[in-house]
């Protein structure tokens, strides 16, 4: 995944940074096909985490990603995708 | 009609983090107020606070609830808890729509708020909290307290500035009567952030000096305005029986409450608070004779403390009932004050100690029994607590001992 | 005897009308007050579309100190509790004004005039040591929005109990139901009641940005708020107010008063679930709803007309179409239910207020005011929500309901006058 922008463990840093550590379960533990209302984590602490992971890494993610990513897989998956299109645009701007 | 009775007290004081802490150093005089330690006041005209000690969030929190909350909403948390804990309550014991939750507020989560504008505005829209929506306004004590506790009753906010702690335990005792089993209660109030500082000082009212036994003198003739504080108190407020049938320890009942608001300032004509005195102890049925002692507002600004005076003397007579302000100690707290003037008068009811008012030389024109220096040793029955918020709110509250 | 309480005055501050009755004009009419933002440039926010009152504060009556002085939200508090007061025909002057209270609701307070002074006192947020003496005289006044019911308790000499409940979105009903106790247990025998919210400033709508809550409809600002219909896609920020005169209703008949309607049930409950969160199921709103009904002493199917809190995102409409039916039952699919917040937009705290003057204005006209908007329900929204016309229709009782940040649910009963 040569382009991958964000990895786990950053996604984890900013899900803290954002929403706190997940009281339910370790989250450095084998969590990232774990569902986020198994990990404590709500709507609510996604939009918050989406918004920190946009601003730090300038990336757009679209309205309905935090509405439909259910594990920090498919969340991870989301933003490397939001993050290579967004990639792609800038290339074609220059 | 139901009895409505506190049967946990929950304190974040500035002289004490829990209830314990808070009584003792009450009674021992030792006051919380010192320089504000939360940012650098040193540039304003006012430079102390009283700000609770030794509070770590972490210790008293789930880590899910840090980033979403105001230092004040986790101190409210924290006496919520520690309110259920006295009373020996566990929630999930209980019936999700007989417990409510009814606090106070008076300015709400300022110090969140602050930092959002500032995202906002050194930085951008999209640098503001998805928790700003909720974290720094009026309502959010009570949704938090009633979320974490599983309380699915009435609940309600009141604000009216300091008098906002009185109207609230009074809300808590309306619903009570009208069948709630229990509704926790009360307020930790507080903005102490630059912007909530400065906010403060355009009222006029805060005392300049560097001194902490010298800034705040209520019933002083070097009354000089008050030193903000931060804190208050939760309590628990269950209906008699309720209280009776599992066995719990009450502290006092919650026998009458009014609230009036003064007449216009134009109109010359008297304030409202010998009123709202008058009607609380009818609503208790209870003589001025009865009541053992007074927890003033005790603003310090001369005007106000006159009026205070005059109120108690114009019901009780001159030096005719005990008058205490252990929030000398604390620094007045907003919508917090009044309930751990509560906490403090169910406490003094227990232990038959008066607590203190600290600092003060009681102005002589005032015509007030005003208990200073240490705690008076009395058999406390029947308190009145008072309280008075920015404008012309008045309540007052009458509390009787347990039988 | 227990006291009955009833709404004999009130004043409406809306957008699309100030005054009660260009308020109705513009419900009956199903016209919408939603727009493009005009008090600053939107354009850096995801949601640039608000239902703004235009509104001249010298014009409605105040003086420039008053105006000066006074947040928006106030300015609007005590506008509406004028026309309130004249409209009730109560010469306030001449009662014991130890018997008269206040209650205003409001969610955010002075949010418009905390943020332009936090501006000035901060440079523009450079500062995090803000400077005093840029401070306003008037900067504590807006820092605790006790001081709205000190502006109303001022402009009708009122003395008796005064407070400001702000439990947020569901203020402007729990404000008038905490009036109606106190006429009940003889706090006071008048309470002027309602609430005011002027919330249109970045920070409000930064907040609801952040938690896509608002509607991104900037291109159609006019159809933006799309209550129960398939293509909604959050709120449209409102602003306003609506004060009400409430008195003893034996006590409003003895002096021959226009009665407009009894509040005759009210009922509040929390979810404990979720700060801004909805169970889809609505069992507390239903709960709230069935305490309501029973204070009233009528049942489910006495229900003429719901008065919706329908706020337009995705997660409201369905959970109170679920809350409707857990209460109401099969009436729940017979009786009208509508938003008005398709066409004035929700103002947060003032909103349950503005509705309260809609459901007894409902009741006066025998009109259902309509949703506007409303042309492809939500398959998940199944009820007869009054799509873009109003309807004449006998209501004789209206269940009123809101829903709020911090889980609060909150349901009001209002009947006919003269129903015992």
């Amino acid at each position: 995944m040569a382009d991958t922008v964000l990895s786990f463990d950053d996604l984890k840093r900013a899900l803290r940074d954002a929403a706190g550590d997940s009281e339910e379960i370790d989250l450095d533990g084998d969590v990232y096909d774990v569902e986020f209302t198994a990990l404590g984590y709500d709507s609510l602490a996604l939009l918050e985490t989406a918004a920190v992971i946009s601003r730090e890494y300038r990336i757009t993610l679209s309205d309905d990603v935090v509405g439909s990513v259910r594990t920090p897989h498919e969340f991870l998956d989301a933003i490397n995708e939001a993050a290579v299109n967004e990639a792609a645009v800038n290339d074609g701007v220059r | 009609m139901s009895t409505a009775v506190v049967t946990g007290i929950g304190v974040a004081a500035p002289n004490g983090l829990g209830t314990g802490h808070y009584w003792a150093a009450t009674l021992g005089a030792h006051s919380g107020i010192r320089p504000v330690s939360r940012f650098d006041a040193s540039g304003y005209p006012a430079r102390l606070a009283g700000e609770v000690p030794g509070f770590v969030a972490q210790e008293h929190l789930p880590s899910r609830l840090l980033p979403q909350t105001d230092h004040l909403t986790r101190l409210t948390l924290y006496a919520a808890r520690a309110a259920l804990d006295d009373a020996g309550i566990n929630p999930g014991d209980l019936a999700e729509y007989e417990m409510g939750v009814v606090t106070a507020s008076s300015a709400g989560g300022f110090e969140f708020g602050q930092r959002e504008l500032q995202n906002l505005w050194s930085k951008g829209s999209r640098y503001v909290s998805a928790y700003q929506s909720f974290a720094w306004f009026y309502a959010v004590n009570t949704g938090q307290i009633s979320i974490r506790h599983g309380m699915r009753g009435p609940s309600g906010v009141l604000v009216s500035d300091q008098a906002g702690g009185l109207d609230a335990v009074a809300q808590a005792r309306r619903q009570i009567r009208r069948g709630s089993g229990l509704i926790v209660s009360g307020a930790v109030d507080g903005s102490i952030c630059p912007w909530g500082w400065v906010a403060q000082l355009a009222s006029g009212r805060l005392s300049d000096s560097d001194d902490p036994r010298r800034a705040y003198l209520p019933f002083d003739a070097d009354a000089r305005g008050h030193v903000p504080g931060e804190g208050g108190a939760i309590l628990i407020v269950e209906d008699a029986e309720v209280a009776s049938r599992r066995r719990a320890r009450v502290y006092g009942e919650l026998a009458g409450y009014a609230a009036t608001f003064d007449p216009r300032p134009d109109t010359g004509r008297e304030p409202g608070l010998r009123r709202a005195i008058e009607l609380a102890l009818a609503d208790a049925g209870a003589r001025p004779a009865e009541v053992d002692v007074v927890f003033a507002d005790a603003a310090a600004v001369p005007e106000l403390d006159r009026q205070e005076a005059a109120a108690i003397t114009a019901v009780f007579g001159p030096s005719g009932v005990p008058v205490t302000a252990p929030k000398t100690m604390t620094g007045r707290l907003y919508s917090g004050a009044a309930p751990l003037d509560l906490a403090a008068a169910l406490l003094c009811m227990r232990d038959g100690l008066i607590p203190p008012t600290t600092n003060v030389t009681p102005d002589p024109g005032y015509r007030l029994d005003l208990v200073t220096g240490e705690p008076r040793p009395a058999q406390v029955r029947t308190a009145l607590v008072l309280a008075r918020g920015e404008g012309g709110f008045n309540s007052a509250v009458v509390l009787r001992h347990a039988i | 005897m227990r006291r009955r309480v009833a709404i004999t005055g009130m004043g409406v501050i809306a957008p699309g009308g100030v005054g009660a009755k260009e308020f109705w004009t513009l419900l009956t009419e199903g016209r919408t007050a939603t727009r493009r933002i005009s008090f600053f440039d939107p354009s850096p926010f995801r949601s640039q579309v608000a239902a703004e009152v235009d509104f001249d504060p010298v014009a409605a009556g105040l003086t420039p100190a008053e105006v000066a002085r006074m947040d928006r939200a106030a300015q609007f508090a005590v506008v509406a509790t004028r026309e309130a007061v004249a409209d009730s025909g109560i010469e306030l002057s001449e009662r014991d004004p130890a018997r008269v209270g206040v209650t205003v609701g409001t969610a955010v307070g002075a949010t418009m005039g905390l943020e332009r002074e936090y501006r000035t006192v901060s440079d523009d947020g450079q500062r995090y040591l803000v400077d005093h003496e840029r401070a306003v005289p008037h900067l504590y006044q807006y820092l605790v929005p006790s001081s709205f019911a000190v502006d109303v308790a001022h402009a009708v000499g009122a003395e008796g109990p005064a407070t400001v409940v702000s439990t947020g979105c569901t203020s402007g009903l729990d404000s008038v139901g905490y009036a109606v106790e106190l006429i009940r247990e003889r706090s006071a025998d008048i309470m002027i009641a309602g609430s005011t919210d002027a919330p249109i400033s970045p920070i409000t709508l930064a907040c609801f940005d952040a938690i896509k809550a608002t509607t991104p409809r900037n291109d159609d600002a006019e159809h933006a708020s799309r209550p129960f219909d398939i293509s909604r896609d959050g709120f449209v920020l409102g602003e306003g107010a609506a004060m009400f005169v409430l008195e003893d209703l034996d006590h409003a008949r003895r002096r021959d008063a226009h009665i407009y309607a009894e509040i005759a049930g009210f009922g509040s409950r929390c979810n404990a679930f979720h700060m801004t969160g909805l169970r889809p199921d609505g069992r507390e709103m239903a709960e709230a709803i069935r305490v309501a009904l029973a204070e009233a002493g009528l049942a489910g199917d006495d229900v003429d007309y719901i008065n919706a809190h329908g706020s337009g995102t995705k997660q409201n409409d369905r959970h109170e179409t679920a809350a409707f039916k857990r209460s109401l039952g099969g009436n729940a699919y017979r009786c009208p239910v509508s938003s008005i917040k398709s066409m004035v937009g929700h103002s947060l705290g003032a909103i349950g207020s503005i509705e309260i003057a809609a459901s007894a204005l409902a009741i006066e006209h025998d009109v259902v005011p309509p949703t506007a908007n409303l042309h492809r329900p939500d398959p998940e929204c199944d009820l007869d929500y009054v799509p873009l016309t109003a309807r004449p229709w006998r209501t004789d009782t209206v269940l009123t309901v809101g829903s709020g940040f911090g889980g609060f649910q909150s349901a009001m009963v209002l009947t006919r006058p003269g129903r015992s």
